[in-house]
């Protein structure tokens, strides 16, 4: 079926553009795939060359990172370090040069991994209409009319909180490595304070439909150490508040079983 | 169908074609412009056989929109030797037996000469996770590393095919 793509100057002016016949295309390697297999659903691509979408900026506390932004240059910025381990995350070197921070929050089971960090991260989603909301509604949204559909936002840029130096961990688990895809991928944020956990936020990548926040494990860490002690509360609640779901990768059943294995690795630092 | 002239530049000579609307930027190549050295793989971002540079960085071909290339400097295998030199990475995959049936070579050599214009000393780690993308199903994937690092290491230089 014939396309047209259309290229719009403001982000603004996409967003007006988008409608039930329409798909954005950001860094292309989700839409692409689509296209290239023959996808029927869309017969319009609507971009921007908006650059306001390719802008990395602190603001006090937190880093906002426009849509735009590829995981390569996620993994090459200074003030994305934090985040790196997490863009690594996705695809090989050559799709980390397309792949982008908005894409990846419509990057349906099993990929996602980098949305999992932003969710840990308290992450807020703002659109081309200046709305801004917290990612977990987005993923909400998404999660109840489909990716495709919810694709119809044009998010512009996600707002994330900056860890301070070392509190922030992110693993993603994969039978082949380095590139292969998801089994599980967690993302923690573990302030400390006296030693102990503060304010805890812990997300799971390819548990769900979506990425999910597991505010169970989050209690279950508040004022304890990180020690083999102090985290048992934690793993023994992980299991409860996982959906995961049968693939090609591996079954829910697995899924479940070796979660609070890699959630343990992950909170006692161990490879 | 509606078409759409688009310019660029491959293996530094200014190129101009006329691309359906939505193409990708591996059908530009191989049909419209003639350039056979990217593959068609999984036309799913999965494969890397039509991996080429684009501004000197790795691109997946067949995930690139081609109204996205306006302007941009692409390269191919095909611009890899020059005055009939094979390229010393070319070189050095034939000296360690790096291709068995090919498919995936033009990408594997693209993918590594964006690693060595980048890195030009990487360690074995570096070289594994540069060419992690690239799917090879012949060799196992340890000579393409050893040709690779020889290059690296300036044990292979470019020469010309008997």
């Amino acid at each position: 079926m014939p396309l047209t793509v259309e290229t719009y100057a403001s982000a603004a002016e996409a967003q007006r553009a988008l409608g039930p016949e329409a798909r954005y295309h950001g860094g292309g390697t989700l839409v692409m795939r689509d296209v290239n297999a023959g996808d029927t659903r869309f017969r319009r691509l609507v971009r921007t060359t908006d650059p306001t979408l390719s802008r990395i900026a602190p603001q006090g506390g937190r880093l906002e990172i426009g849509a735009g932004v590829t995981m390569a240059e996620i993994i090459d910025s200074r003030e994305c370090r934090f985040l790196a381990a997490a863009a690594r995350a996705v695809g090989g070197p050559a799709v980390r040069e397309q792949a982008t921070v908005g894409g990846n929050l419509f990057a349906e089971h099993p990929y996602g991994d980098f949305t999992a960090a932003l969710l840990a991260l308290d992450a807020t989603v703002t659109t081309a209409d200046g709305r801004e909301r917290p990612l977990p509604d987005l993923l909400t949204e998404r999660a109840r009319a489909g990716a495709s559909t919810t694709a119809r936002l044009l998010v512009t840029k996600v707002s994330v909180a900056r860890p301070a130096e070392g509190t922030f961990r992110f693993a993603k688990v994969s039978r082949v490595k380095p590139k292969g895809i998801s089994v599980l991928s967690i993302a923690a944020w573990l302030p400390l304070s006296g030693g102990r956990v503060s304010g805890a936020r812990v997300a799971f990548g390819a548990m769900g439909p979506t990425p999910l926040r597991h505010p169970a494990v989050e209690r279950a860490l508040e004022g304890r150490a990180l020690d083999p002690t102090g985290i048992a509360p934690a793993l023994a609640a992980v299991s409860d508040g996982l959906s995961p779901q049968d693939d090609a990768i591996a079954t829910a059943w697995y899924r479940r079983q070796v979660a609070p294995v890699h959630l343990r690795r992950l909170l006692l630092g161990e490879p | 169908m509606a078409r759409k002239p688009v310019e660029f530049t491959l293996n530094g000579t200014e190129t101009a074609v006329f691309v359906e609307e939505g193409a990708n930027l591996l059908d530009v190549l191989r049909q419209g412009v003639g350039d056979l050295t990217p593959k068609y793989g999984c036309a799913q971002g999965g494969c890397g056989a039509c991996t080429v540079r684009i501004g000197g960085r790795p691109r997946l071909a067949c995930l690139t929109l081609a109204e996205t290339v306006v302007g941009a400097e692409i390269e191919t295998v095909a611009g890899l030797g020059k005055n009939g030199a094979l390229d010393p990475l070319q070189d050095a995959f034939m000296t360690h037996f790096a291709a068995q049936c090919g498919y995936c070579t033009s990408g594997m050599l693209m993918a590594a000469k964006a690693l060595l214009t980048r890195e030009p000393s990487p360690t074995r780690e570096q070289v594994v996770q540069a060419i992690s993308g690239n799917l090879c199903r012949c060799t196992g994937y340890e000579p393409i590393i050893q040709a690779i690092l020889s290059v690296a290491e300036g044990r292979t230089a470019g020469r010309i095919p008997a």
